[in-house]
């Protein structure tokens, strides 16, 4: 068996994306299109719920709330194609929540000053440099899930 | 899919900027493969007099280096020259016999210089003025021998002449007409300049006319003959006689070609007239009958051809107008259009022969058409604005002559004036950007645009209140010939329609959504992005009311959370106070709430309202409840403060009853979505104490009735209001004011204030459509109460405002069971 259902209660009867073939939303995927398969580095994730995925806006976004402590908020949109991203919620620049910008194609623009962040690793689009942390995501059966780890 | 092949003759700057462009829009359609027969990459061919001045280097005006060909997969192949192009066979013949297939061709063979054809042309000695090797000859000259002939008084030869000068040789500078730079100006400017360049010891031989070089014993050329046959030494000869476009691999190629003035010719997607897989940029085109030799246009044209390249096929070229810069250090020099001026046209000519200023501006049916600037050249870049875009002057012709600056600006302590700072000085004061700092920019990057130095210095891209200081700089960086904003300007990097366009295919195609209209207009990204969202967005609404459903996600956050962002991420309050009144339970409920949810700061507003800073965004739904007031949407492009004084109720001095008149107007227009924010004000008399002067409806209360001024502006720039109308009536008062924010709803560009709306379509036209015309004016009036009728308060009635009201909701995450087991 793979790490998969080790982090997937099947009493909660959360399926993967790859594993089952009647999805509620057609097409869902994540950002790192691995859908509920992990990255190999990621050895011990900590999923966590987030949402229902129709409870996030099509292009828009989601706040994730954690404490200055536990890292700030993470931030997880979808963009129009359907694909979940998740980033933490502090633009690269001066700190802007990006959970707020205006999302379009790959990208969120940052709603202090506009600065643009890729959604899928963080960097802001040059010529502005900077990164912002990512999360790993996925969709199971309509649930999204973030690895806070 | 196979990757086509493009091939592009020509290294230059034309050519470079078009696989540029092309690389930005479709990375992936082509291999490409550039034949240069320079062997150095793409340098600014601009830039070469400041090198031979002494004042940069080779290496300082490279565009693009070996690796960007490499970074970008680019096969260059330098130093061989293609001889031939076999049409049917679609290939290509070097000097040493390879040969290349492609299955599109580019040609940017650029210009060559004219030789004069008389005795001695080929001399050792005698060379033109066109590339480096000309370039390090003239280097190399100047080591060696004394004496230089430039033949030719335009702007290359007085740049070589000037360069030569300080190379320490003697020049003296050949020239067959009355003038110099007979071209670009006028009898007097051009003496004025034959002066200065007198004063750095350079000699002038006015209306020569060369018959023979004449060789020396060594065999290298010695002395020149006029046809009267005087003769004056010379070891080094520089041709500046100007250009003719490099056709000769064309026209051998069977593509035609124009006799006069020479160049291959193009369409207005840069095909070639003969052979559609053939297209042409640069000096070497003949456009519509014009050959151009000027930067600016080259990029217009490599920007439509990568368009064409990239088959999105919707870029058309139309031609430019240009402008020329003498690049000369200490000699002020600018002209551009038809500054010699005509039977119809009028001449402004500002002339102080001492003081070394001359400016002469030609005027046509109330519009600039040519400027002519020696000494004092500030203006220049504005100037040329004024006449790209075909602005009517009549308004400003009283001060049209005394530039930009007269017309008053603040923000950046006055200065107006780029060349005259120092490197130190602050030109953007929104991001904090110094001179210094751009001009760096654009000469390290090789930046043309207006577009290229906000991307990469962040100058003029919040406010844009300094846009004409940055383009002033470009001008004075990067030479005259910099890339002009061109006059129609496409709405972002979406798409090449312009505001205008989009607009008029909304209402003719009854357009209804975002993805509808992006559908249609065939824009190039997914869903847009931050510049053009918004403005659709907005004119789908105002185009049709009631029919168009608003999409919150394509507007800026604020107009999403019916709430000022603030710099922490919280957000500010702005409830609506009708006319800036306010009563003691409204106050009480303020203060309440203030307490409860623990809100930072209170201020008031320069609007008469109050402002409660620091509001947690999940808290906002609440806090308006409990204020139990409407939005005074201070967040949105929308009717914003509708100012008062407190006028003939209490004032001794008033003579209308203002404060009503103000609540009247809010009420009726308030939720009034707009292209940019809208503020009125009302007075009770001529005191003005709301400020009326600076609003975009201001009105004031006369004994007789009311009169009502358009199109002030308290912020970036002030401008004051222009008088409309007088009115007797209360009722007027609304109607009027009602019928030009609908025009200005209906036809304003997105972000554009009256103001700007005014200055574009000119104050007459609005007048004529709502004061003159009386039936549109109720027909205005009408259709805006249609789009207000039963609009919701954005505060209270959230799903009616389609207020996405999750956003109100932080989710807090639960670990998985999974999770809980490992813990």
């Amino acid at each position: 068996m793979s790490t998969t259902f080790s982090v997937i209660p099947a009493k909660a009867g959360i399926q993967t994306v790859s594993g089952n073939a009647s999805l509620s939303v057609a097409g869902l995927t994540t950002a790192d299109g691995l859908g509920s398969r992990l990255r190999g580095n990621d050895k011990n994730p900590a999923w966590f719920y987030v949402c229902k995925f129709d409870e996030i806006p099509v292009l828009g976004a989601r706040v994730v709330e954690r404490s200055e402590s536990e890292g700030g908020n993470v931030a997880v949109f979808r963009n129009s194609e359907n694909v979940v991203f998740a980033l933490l919620d502090k633009c690269p620049h001066k700190g802007g929540p990006l959970s707020q910008g205006i999302v379009f194609g790959e990208r969120v623009a940052c709603p202090l000053h506009n600065w643009s962040i890729e959604l899928r690793s963080g960097e802001a689009v040059a010529p502005d440099v900077g990164c912002t942390k990512r999360f790993t995501v996925k969709v199971d059966n309509g649930d999204v899930f973030v690895d806070l780890s | 899919m196979k990757k086509q092949k493009l091939a592009v003759i020509g290294n230059g700057m034309a050519g470079i900027r078009t696989v540029e462009e092309l690389l930005k829009i479709a990375p992936d359609k082509y291999d490409i493969t550039v034949f240069g027969s320079e062997p150095h990459p793409n340098y600014n061919r601009i830039l070469l007099s400041p090198v031979l001045a002494g004042e940069q280097t080779i290496k300082d005006i490279v565009l693009n280096d070996w690796d960007w060909y490499k970074d970008n997969g680019i096969n260059l192949i330098t130093g061989k020259t293609i001889t031939e192009i076999h049409r049917t066979r679609r290939e290509l013949k070097t000097n040493t016999g390879e040969v290349f297939g492609y299955d599109r061709l580019l040609i940017a063979t650029g210009s060559n210089p004219f030789i004069l054809p008389i005795e001695g042309k080929s001399l050792p000695g005698v060379i033109s003025y066109r590339d480096i090797a000309d370039t390090e000859a003239m280097i190399d000259a100047a080591k060696l021998y004394k004496k230089a002939v430039v033949i030719g008084g335009g702007l290359l030869g007085l740049e070589a002449a000037n360069g030569l000068k300080l190379r320490g040789m003697d020049v003296t500078v050949v020239h067959v007409m009355p003038w110099l730079m007979e071209r670009q100006l006028d009898e007097k400017a051009g003496k004025l300049l034959q002066a200065s360049l007198e004063a750095k010891g350079i000699e002038f031989k006015m209306q020569g006319q060369t018959e023979a070089l004449i060789a020396g014993e060594s065999g290298r050329v010695a002395a020149l003959r006029f046809k009267t046959g005087e003769q004056i030494p010379a070891d080094l000869v520089v041709m500046a006689v100007g250009i003719r476009p490099n056709t000769s691999l064309a026209e051998k190629s069977g593509l035609q070609v124009s006799a006069r003035p020479g160049g291959i010719i193009v369409n207005d997607t840069m095909q070639t007239l003969t052979d559609p897989r053939i297209y042409s940029v640069g000096e070497c085109v003949n456009h519509r009958g014009t050959a151009y030799g000027l930067v600016a246009p080259l990029f217009e044209m490599a920007k439509v051809c990568a368009n064409h390249l990239a088959e999105y096929g919707i870029g058309r070229y139309v031609g430019s107008v240009t402008s020329t810069k003498l690049k000369v250090t200490g000699v002020d020099l600018f002209s551009a259009g038809n500054f010699q001026g005509g039977e119809d046209t009028e001449d402004i000519v500002l002339s102080d022969p001492m003081g070394g200023v001359y400016k002469r501006l030609v005027i046509k049916d109330d519009k600039l058409v040519g400027a002519c600037l020696y000494g004092d050249t500030v203006d220049g870049s504005w100037y040329f604005k004024l006449l790209r875009e075909g602005k009517n002057v009549a308004e400003i012709r009283d001060q049209l002559m005394f530039g930009e600056s007269n017309i008053g600006d603040v923000g950046h302590e006055g200065n107006t004036r780029a060349a005259s700072m120092k490197d130190s000085d602050e030109v953007c004061g929104c991001n904090g950007v110094c001179k210094g700092t751009i001009t760096k920019a654009i000469k390290d990057k090789g930046l043309f645009t207006l577009d290229e130095v906000r991307k990469h210095t962040k100058a003029s891209s919040s406010c844009g209140s300094c846009t004409g200081l940055v383009e002033q700089l470009l001008m004075f960086t990067a030479g005259g010939d910099y890339s002009a904003t061109p006059k129609t300007k496409p709405m972002c990097a979406c798409t090449d329609h312009t505001h205008q366009e989009v607009r008029d295919a909304i209402k003719a195609q009854k357009l209804l959504s975002v993805p509808e209209t992006m559908k249609f207009m065939q824009w190039r990204t997914p869903n847009g992005c931050t510049s053009c969202r918004p403005a659709i967005n907005y004119y789908l609404i105002s185009t049709w009311p009631k029919d168009a459903l608003d999409d919150p996600q394509s507007r800026y956050i604020n107009e999403r959370a019916h709430a000022n962002i603030q710099k922490d991420g919280t957000f500010s309050v702005i409830p609506r106070m009708w006319g800036g009144e306010t009563t003691s339970s409204e106050l009480r409920r303020i203060a309440d709430a203030v307490d409860k949810y623990k809100i930072p700061t209170v201020k008031v507003t320069g609007g008469q309202r109050i402002d409660l800073l620091g509001v947690k965004k999940e808290d906002l739904p609440a806090v308006w409840k409990d204020i139990g007031m409407v939005s005074g949407h201070a967040y949105a492009k929308a009717l914003r403060t509708v100012k008062t004084c407190v006028g003939s109720e209490w004032c001794r001095f008033g003579t209308q009853d203002s404060t009503q008149m103000g609540k009247d107007l809010e009420r009726a227009m308030w939720r009034m979505y707009a292209p940019h924010k809208v503020k009125f004000a009302v007075s009770g008399c001529p005191r003005n104490c709301a400020e009326a002067g600076i609003k975009d409806v201001g009105v004031i209360g006369v004994d007789s009735g009311w009169e009502l001024y358009v199109g002030g502006n308290g912020g970036i720039k002030t401008e004051v209001a222009q008088f409309f109308v007088k009115v007797k009536s209360a009722e007027e008062v609304l109607v009027y004011t009602g019928a030009f924010m609908q025009l200005y709803r209906e036809e304003g560009w997105y972000l554009e204030r009256t103001v700007h709306y005014l200055a574009r379509v000119g104050l007459d036209y609005v007048k004529q459509k709502v004061i003159e015309d009386a039936a549109n004016r109720q027909a205005l009036w009408e259709r805006l109460q249609f789009a207000l009728d039963g609009e919701p308060d954005p505060w209270a009635e959230f799903d009616k405002a389609r207020v996405d009201t999750r956003q109100f909701i932080p989710i807090k995450a639960v670990a998985t069971a999974a999770m809980k087991e490992a813990v």
